[in-house]
C-alpha cells in the first residue's frame, strides 16, 4: 500500500491514540472501503441495480462516531449509509446480500442500498427522501426525553439535504424542546453534482444553529479519534444536558454522487489534493510511524478484510431470492407486538 | 345513554387511551393552551400535563415526522391536524415514512399512530381549505383510512384507531363536530374495517361516508316520500374497506349511489364502483351512480361552493334515477 503525503505531520488525535484501538478504527474503516469497492464492482457486473452511493472517502466520520457512541444509541442515516451500518457492526454479508435484492439481506432484500436498517445494532436507517429523516430523528430523541431513556440519536445529513424544509423543521423542533439529538452534516462539498457555493447562501452550515437553538461546531475531518471526541461531546451534551448541537464536518467523497455519476463537475487536481489526505492512509500511516507496524503487516490485514468482502459477495451471490409471497409481508401488523403495559381494569379489552 | 358532539367524544376516546396507556400523547398546533382549535382537546393539558399534550409551532412535516420517529421509538402518538388540508405539507412523512416503515425495515420497525383532523369541505373557505383527502390516502397500501359521522363511531372507532398498531388516517369534520348522538357510558370499540347500516332500505343502496352521511339520511327522507325505501350504507372505513357488507346490500337492492365529499376523479368512489361492478355485475339493474364534489378546485362564493358539493336532493335525484323513477 502507497503512504502519500508522508511529510504532513500526523493530527494530535492520531498520534495520541493506542495501539490496539488505531489498528481496530484502521481495520473497520478499511472494512468500509472494502466493501464499497467490492460492492462498485458487483455494480458493474450487473450484480446489484438501483442507486448505489458510496462512502470511500468518508469512513472516519461513522468509525469515529461509532467509538463515540454507547449501547442503545441510534444512528439515523442518509442513503449513503453502508458505511455507518458496517460500523455499527452489521453483517457484512446481509449488507452485501441486501445489495444483491436477496433474502438474507439486511432487511430481506425490499430495501437495498438506501434503506438499511438493524434495530438490534442501533442503525435506524437508511432514509432515501432528502432531508425527511431529521423530523423522524428529532421524533427518536423526542421518545428518549419522554421514556427518560438516556439514549442518544445521531441524525446524519448531507451538505445538499440543508436547504430542504424538513430539515429546518426538524431542527427547530429539536432545539425548542431541547431534545437529545447530534445533528451531523457531512459536508461533502457537492449536493450530487452542485458545490456548495452555488446551493448554501452562508459559507458555514453552522451559521444557522443559533436560529434553531443547537449549540454548532464545525471542522475538517482528519482521523476518527477527532470524529470521536468531537462528536463525543455533542453526544455528552445531548446525554446530560438534554442539548442538541449540530455538527458540520468537513469531508470529500472519493467516486462520484452514485455509481451513475463520473464527477466531472470536480476541479482540476481536487480530487488528487483530497486523496493526499485521505483519513484512511493517514491511519495507516499511524500505525507505521507511531506503532511501529510493517508495511507487510498492513498488507496482510488488506489480504484478510478483501477475503471477508469476497466471501461476502459469494454469500450475496448464492442467497436466494426472497420467497415471491414476501412482496406481502410487513405491509400491515395484525396486532400490537408491544401492547400497553398490564391496566388490570381495562386488560380484558383487545382492539 | 348520555348525548355527546362529536368533538367531546374525539376527547373521551384520546382521554380514555391516554389514561390506559402511558404511551400515548398528543400533539399539535393549539392542542394546548388553547383546547384545540377545535376544542377537541379540551381539558387535556390540564389533566395530562405539557409532556403528553404537546403545542407545536406550525410545522406540519416537523411534528408529522417527530410522531413517526417517537412511534418507531415506543410511544402511541396522535398527531393532529387542523385540518388535513394541511397535511398537504406532511405528505412526504405520512407517504414515505408512516406508511413504508414497516415495510422497508423488513418488519423491524412500525408507526402505531394516529394522524386526525377535519377533512373535506366546511363553509365558504376557498380552494385551498376545502379538499377531501380520502381518495388521496386511501390510495396508499401501509395505510389505515377511517372516516366518522356520529359520536358513537368517533369515540368507538378512535379508541380502536390509537390502538391499531398500525398509522392510521382518521377523518372528522369541521362542521360536524357539533353534532350530537348518544354514547354509552361503559367502554367499548369499534373495529376499523367494517361498514355500519345507518338506515335500512329496499330500493337502493346508498354507499357514503363522514359529512355525507347525514346528508344521506336527508335524501333517504326525501326518497321515502315518493315511495323510494335507501339503504344508507357509511362506510366508516375506507381502507380496508367492508366490501362484504356492500355488495350484500346491492345484491339486495340490485342498485347503487355512492356519496361522498371528494372530486369524482379517481378516488374511494370510483373504488367502490370497480368493486360493485366485478363482484355484483349480474345483480345491478342499472349503471352505479355517484353523487360527489363537481370536478373543479372550490370557489369562496357562497352559491358557488354551494354548487360544488352533494346535496340531499342530489343524492334522491341519483337515486330516482337508478331505479329508473324519471
Amino acid at each position: 500500500m502507497d503512504l502519500p503525503d508522508k511529510d504532513a505531520p500526523l493530527p494530535d488525535t492520531l498520534s495520541s491514540a493506542g495501539k490496539d484501538e488505531t489498528l481496530h478504527a484502521y481495520r473497520e474503516m478499511l472494512r468500509i472501503r472494502r466493501f464499497e469497492e467490492s460492492a462498485a464492482r458487483a455494480y458493474t457486473r450487473g450484480k446489484i441495480s438501483g442507486f448505489l452511493h458510496l462512502y470511500i472517502g468518508q469512513e472516519a466520520i461513522a468509525i469515529g462516531t461509532n467509538l463515540a457512541m454507547r449501547e442503545g444509541d441510534r444512528i439515523v442515516a442518509t442513503y449513503r449509509d453502508h458505511g455507518f451500518a458496517l460500523a455499527q457492526g452489521c453483517d457484512a454479508n446481509a449488507c452485501m446480500a441486501e445489495l444483491y435484492g436477496k433474502r438474507d439481506g439486511l432487511v430481506g432484500g425490499v430495501g437495498g442500498s438506501m434503506h438499511f436498517f438493524d434495530r438490534d445494532k442501533g442503525m435506524w436507517g437508511g432514509y432515501a427522501i432528502v432531508g425527511n429523516h431529521v423530523p423522524v430523528a428529532t421524533g427518536h430523541a423526542f421518545a428518549s426525553k419522554y421514556l427518560e431513556d438516556g439514549k442518544v440519536t445521531l441524525c446524519f445529513l448531507g451538505d445538499g439535504a440543508v436547504g430542504i424544509g424538513p430539515t429546518h423543521e426538524g431542527m427547530t423542533l429539536a432545539g425548542l424542546w431541547d431534545l437529545p439529538v447530534v445533528f451531523v452534516v457531512e459536508n461533502n462539498r457537492y449536493s450530487m453534482g452542485t458545490p456548495l457555493e452555488r446551493t448554501l447562501p452562508v459559507d458555514e452550515i453552522t451559521a444557522r444553529a443559533p436560529g434553531y437553538g443547537l449549540e454548532g461546531d464545525r471542522f475538517q475531518v482528519t482521523d476518527p479519534f477527532q470524529v470521536r471526541e468531537r462528536i463525543g461531546a455533542a453526544i455528552e451534551r445531548a446525554r446530560s444536558e438534554s442539548q442538541p448541537t449540530l455538527v458540520e464536518i468537513l469531508t470529500y467523497r472519493f467516486r462520484g454522487h452514485s455509481m451513475s455519476d463520473p464527477a466531472k463537475y470536480r476541479g482540476k487536481g481536487e480530487l488528487e489534493a483530497f486523496r493526499a489526505t485521505d483519513p484512511l492512509e493517514r491511519v495507516a500511516r499511524a500505525l507505521v510511524e507511531v506503532h511501529g507496524f510493517g508495511e507487510d503487516e498492513l498488507e496482510a490485514l488488506d489480504e484478510e478484510i478483501i477475503e471477508e468482502m469476497d466471501a461476502a459477495m459469494d454469500f450475496a451471490d448464492e442467497s436466494p431470492e426472497p420467497d415471491l409471497d414476501h412482496r406481502f409481508a410487513n405491509i400491515l401488523l395484525d396486532e400490537d407486538p408491544e401492547p400497553p403495559a398490564a391496566n388490570p381494569e381495562s386488560s380484558q379489552e383487545n382492539a | 345513554m348520555p348525548t355527546l358532539q362529536i368533538r367531546e367524544a374525539i376527547r373521551d376516546a384520546i382521554r380514555e387511551e391516554m389514561l390506559r396507556d402511558e404511551r400515548v400523547f398528543v400533539m399539535g398546533e393549539e392542542v394546548g393552551h388553547y383546547q384545540g382549535a377545535y376544542k377537541c382537546t379540551q381539558g387535556l393539558l390540564d389533566e395530562f400535563g405539557a409532556k403528553r399534550v404537546v403545542d407545536t409551532p406550525i410545522t406540519e412535516t416537523g411534528f408529522a415526522g417527530v410522531g413517526i420517529g417517537a412511534a418507531m421509538a415506543g410511544l402511541r402518538p396522535i398527531i393532529e391536524f387542523m385540518t388535513f388540508n394541511f397535511s398537504a405539507v406532511a405528505f412526504d412523512q405520512i407517504l414515505n415514512n408512516a406508511a413504508k416503515i414497516h415495510h422497508m425495515t423488513g418488519g423491524q420497525f412500525y408507526a402505531p399512530m394516529v394522524f386526525r383532523g377535519p377533512n373535506a369541505a366546511a363553509h365558504m373557505l376557498g380552494s385551498t381549505h376545502s379538499q377531501a383527502f380520502d381518495g388521496i390516502y386511501a390510495h396508499i397500501p401501509g395505510l389505515k383510512v377511517v372516516a366518522v359521522a356520529t359520536p358513537y363511531d368517533a369515540k368507538g372507532l378512535l379508541k380502536s384507531a390509537i390502538r391499531d398498531p398500525n398509522p392510521v388516517i382518521f377523518f372528522e369534520s369541521e362542521l360536524m363536530y357539533a353534532r350530537r348522538g348518544e354514547v354509552p357510558d361503559d367502554e367499548y370499540l369499534i373495529p376499523i374495517g367494517e361498514a355500519d347500516i345507518k338506515r335500512a332500505g329496499d330500493d337502493v343502496t346508498v354507499i357514503t361516508w363522514g359529512q355525507s352521511v347525514p346528508t344521506s339520511l336527508e335524501a333517504a327522507e326525501l326518497a321515502a316520500e315518493d315511495g323510494l325505501s335507501l339503504e344508507i350504507i357509511d362506510l366508516r372505513s375506507l381502507r380496508p374497506m367492508d366490501t362484504d357488507a356492500i355488495i350484500k346490500s346491492v345484491k339486495k337492492t340490485n342498485r347503487a349511489v355512492i356519496a361522498y365529499h371528494g372530486w369524482p376523479y379517481g378516488g374511494v368512489g370510483a373504488e367502490l364502483v370497480d368493486r360493485i361492478q366485478r363482484l355484483a355485475f349480474d345483480w345491478l339493474d342499472a349503471p352505479v351512480a355517484r353523487v360527489c364534489y363537481e370536478d373543479v378546485p372550490f370557489a369562496y362564493a357562497e352559491n358557488l361552493e354551494h354548487a360544488s358539493i352533494p346535496q340531499p336532493e342530489d343524492i334522491h335525484a341519483a337515486a330516482r334515477k337508478v331505479a329508473y323513477r324519471d
